[in-house]
């Protein structure tokens, strides 16, 4: 077995005797798809509506009929006046129409449970859509590459960005910090295999490891989660790897600056995982940011790679619309991993 | 001896599962004595230590530290004994002033008799220019004569010293047996652990556990003379023979 | 003989404080040598530098006749390395971490084993068990058959005793005692004066700076003279007179009794009548017998 081979033999072993923390890192991506692309969701679904009609014509039965097929809107039924109150109090209901005709014409009422200002907003817009749909010209709202505003499509890329900095950054930088913590740092230096051997075989285990959970992403995300799969996959694929890249060799400057293990999880913690939450465009979006804020978020990998994977996975638009991201990215890889080999390197 | 006994336990025993951590251990300790308490790794030295530092119940046996029960008294006894141990000693990152304070805190003493003690044992110490300075900052000789004093700074009636002089060199270790001496002809009793075969001798009393059992107490004038041997480590050696566990 | 390890004019500085102070002495090829110092004497730093790990400001060294700078490469296959700490993975069994260092080197287990058969003896027993589970003594054994699973010209021990128990210290001379016979030679750092006897030559280091280097029985001839053993039911107020006693120079704690460091006139019955005077009616004095701890004392205290 060469050198290299054992050198990744012995980090695998590590990492299946710290079973939990494998288990938990291949368990939250997961868990966070999942979580997003269906629990929390911005979008609004299942509205519970309940109808009161004074008097029911041919109009009210097409307007009653078209909630009943809409499939964001749950059709309860039709109720008095008194039931829809007590309906609406007890929280069993999320909206009400009430209609009534007068002097021949039809006039309608919603009310709408607006303690989630959110969906009531748009539960009420909604509601209009669908009554007045019938009458009188209805806008048309076309919304591209992801017709149903699901929240879902939004968020993989953000997960994706965070996951990738969490493996590749936290974990590399701390299994080499606490190699260098135990002393066995030393005795690699001390033997007689080249430094750029020892660290690839650092870094070539989380990269297999990251391209398994990029697998079980991909997965999720074109089947159960439902994004249209296309050959743009690929480009999603060779970015991504570009971003672990890019990762991996951030965790290796961390390892270079941080003495201890603690110290190794807080910096990347605090400088990476926490500006790609809030400053990536994961959840706020960066056009609405403060200028400043705006410029900053241009040293953020993160931000670079989530614009990427919107346009190649969401709007499946081809390699030409990425070039300022993937150069970039490409660019901050080579620096960050030249600066982090010298400084590896670097004796006293 | 004649003297009043501080320590007094009889056959204190711990198990953990099956496992016989501590087996039947007799010991008495009287007041101002140095007792050495020896064994090798993993012989059950601090078990013992910890139960009768009242910070671990015995499976059986009883006893009395301090006066208190071991069992029934343990807040009581925590409250009359100082601790000093080589791993945990110090916060780095605080003052030598700071540390002296938080602990004389935590062991009740009121800011003024703080204030009052602390002046003394800066001045005796020789360290006044040195309250304001980090104890990171502070050489390790200096650190564990610090440590000991924030140990005994409540002037309890037993000192705990786990292992005090562990990677010290001889010059400072010697320094630091003066001070345990001052300590224990002022009528404190003083319970040390120690690796160092030669710190031995300085006790009046030692015993040797070995596997959970104590088979070896006498002055170590006494032990040497059992085992025809010329020195503690050899006596150590040829008590220690044939102990089952290390760790 | 040819010397394995060769040291000139050492110096290293950590920002201002210097940690090596012009270093010189050599370790000839096969023997023994000890390294004995306190904490902080620069025994880490100076073994640093030996195994390629920081370069020195100044000075030169070589290693089995390479230079720590300029051959570091080759310097690397050919010395066997023990730092302070035990460094296993505590993670991997005991045989997964020797044949990862046999990797390292690109050596097979088998080949070398007959050189550390006698240490690993009985951590045969559990090839199977964690490195982390293992006991004080038995890490140490681990990794010093680490260290040598390729079989190095020179053996670089850093205070290979700290933190284990008297027995298996005492095995452990042993066991070096037995690979010096197998031609090997061996620089080891301590800060336990009794072991600096085991060795066939000793460098006392203090404050970064070499006190002296030679034999221990050279370095202790003449030791006892005006060196004076002393004790008393009450230690304390004993050590406190006869540091008053003009003609006692030092006077320390050393185990059972107290070491009496004296001028060329000191006489001990006239001292002890002294004591009595003092109201130590049960005081002793007699000759005592040097050693490289009062040897230690006594250049340490002239060294500042």
């Amino acid at each position: 077995m060469s050198v290299f081979q054992s050198l990744i033999k012995k980090e695998i072993l590590h990492l299946m005797r710290d079973f939990r923390t494998v288990t938990v890192v291949l368990v939250i991506p997961v868990v966070l798809l999942l979580l997003f692309g269906f629990a929390i969701s911005t979008g609004v679904n299942n509205v519970r509506v309940v109808a009161v009609v004074e008097q029911h014509t041919d109009e009210t039965k097409q307007i009653i009929e078209r909630f009943r097929t809409n499939s964001y809107f749950t059709f309860v039924g039709v109720v008095t006046r008194n039931d829809m109150e007590t309906l609406l109090r007890k929280g069993r209901v999320d909206a009400a129409v009430t209609f009534r005709t007068e002097k021949g014409k039809l006039k309608h009422q919603i009310i709408v449970d607006a303690s989630n200002t959110n969906m009531a907003q748009t539960a009420t817009a909604y509601l209009e859509s669908v009554i007045s749909s019938g009458n009188s010209i209805p806008v048309v709202i076309n919304t591209l590459y992801n017709p149903q505003l699901r929240s879902a499509y939004n968020f993989v890329p953000g997960i994706m960005g965070m996951i990738f900095i969490i493996i590749c950054a936290m974990m590399t930088s701390v299994s080499i910090v606490s190699e260098k913590e135990s002393g066995t740092m030393n005795l690699l230096l001390v033997s007689p295999v080249r430094p750029y051997i020892i660290i690839l075989g650092k870094l070539v285990p989380y990269f297999m490891l990251s391209c398994i959970i990029l697998t079980l992403m991909l997965m999720l995300s074109y089947t159960v989660l439902g994004i249209p799969f296309s050959f743009s996959v690929i480009n999603v694929i060779w970015v991504t790897i570009l971003y672990v890249i890019l990762a991996l060799a951030l965790g290796l400057l961390i390892s270079t600056i941080a003495s201890t293990q603690v110290s190794a999880l807080l910096v990347s913690g605090v400088m990476f995982m926490i500006p790609v939450v809030l400053l990536s465009g994961m959840i706020f979006p960066v056009e609405n940011m403060p200028l400043v804020l705006q410029w900053f978020t241009c040293i953020i990998p993160a931000r670079w790679y989530i614009s990427a994977m919107r346009i190649l996975m969401i709007q499946q638009l081809p390699v030409g619309y990425v070039l300022t991201e993937v150069s970039v990215l490409s660019g901050m890889t080579l620096v960050v991993l030249i600066l982090a080999i010298k400084k590896f390197n670097a004796k006293k | 001896m004649d003297k009043e006994i501080v320590i007094s336990v009889k056959d204190l025993t711990k198990k953990f599962g099956n496992f016989i951590a501590v087996d039947h251990i007799t010991i008495q300790v009287s007041r101002g004595e140095i007792f050495g308490f020896l064994g090798a790794n993993g012989a059950g030295k601090t078990t013992a230590m910890r139960i009768l530092c009242g910070l671990s119940f015995p499976t059986s046996g009883t006893g009395t530290v301090a006066g208190y029960d071991i069992i029934r008294q343990a807040e009581e006894i925590k409250r009359h004994i100082g601790y000093m141990s080589q791993k945990f000693s110090l916060y780095e990152e605080l003052t030598v002033w700071e540390n002296l304070n938080l602990f004389a805190t935590i062991y009740g003493m009121s800011a003024k008799d703080i204030k009052k003690k602390a002046g003394a044992v800066f001045e005796a110490l020789g360290m006044e220019n040195m309250r304001n300075v980090l104890v990171k900052e502070i050489p390790l000789g200096w650190k564990q004569k610090l440590a000991f004093t924030v140990a005994t700074l409540h002037s309890p009636d037993i000192v705990f010293l786990d292992e005090p002089t562990g990677g010290v060199d001889p010059f400072t270790r010697r320094k630091f047996w003066e001070m345990i001496y001052r300590a224990s002809s002022e009528g404190m009793t003083v319970f040390v652990t120690t690796h160092y075969l030669d710190e031995a001798e300085y006790c009046n009393r030692v015993s040797i556990m070995v596997d959970g059992h104590i088979k070896a107490l006498d002055s170590p004038t006494g032990l040497k003379q059992r085992y025809h041997a010329e020195t503690m480590d050899e006596v150590f050696r040829i008590v220690a023979r044939g102990a089952k566990r290390w760790d | 003989m040819k010397n394995a390890v060769e040291i000139q004019g050492l110096t290293k500085l950590y920002g201002k404080l210097l940690a090596l102070d012009h270093v010189s002495f050599s370790v000839s090829e096969g023997s023994l040598f000890g390294l004995i110092g306190p904490d902080g004497a620069g025994k880490t730093t100076l073994y640093q530098i030996l195994t390629t790990l920081l370069n020195p400001d100044d000075g030169t060294a070589t290693v089995a006749g390479l230079d720590v700078v300029k051959d570091y490469r080759k310097l690397r296959t050919e010395i066997g390395y023990m730092p302070e700490k035990f460094s296993l993975y505590p993670d991997l069994t005991v045989d997964e971490n020797l044949h990862f260092f046999a990797s390292l080197f690109g050596v097979d287990v088998k080949e070398n084993f007959d050189l550390i058969a006698p240490i690993f003896g009985q951590l045969n027993k559990f090839p199977n068990r964690r490195a982390g589970a293992l006991s004080g003594g038995m890490k140490q054994k681990l990794a010093l058959s680490c260290a040598l699973i390729h079989r190095p010209k020179v053996l670089l021990l850093d205070e290979p005793t700290t933190g284990v128990d008297a027995v298996s210290r005492s095995e452990f001379w042993d066991m070096l005692a037995a690979l010096k016979a197998n031609g090997i030679t061996i620089l080891v750092s301590t800060s336990y004066m009794d072991e600096a006897e085991r060795c066939e030559r000793i460098a006392l280091i203090n404050r970064g700076r070499i006190l002296d280097v030679n034999s221990p029985g050279i370095l202790i001839a003449g030791m006892d003279k005006n060196l004076y053993n002393a004790t008393a039911k009450d230690m304390y107020p004993l050590l406190e007179t006869l540091r008053t006693f003009p003609d006692v120079k030092d006077c320390y704690t050393f185990g059972a009794t107290l070491h009496v460091v004296t001028n060329d006139g000191f006489n001990s019955d006239d001292a002890i009548g002294r004591l009595r005077h003092e109201g130590l009616a049960d005081a002793r004095i007699w000759p005592a017998k040097g050693t490289i701890e009062d040897l230690f004392i006594k250049l340490a205290d002239k060294d500042g």
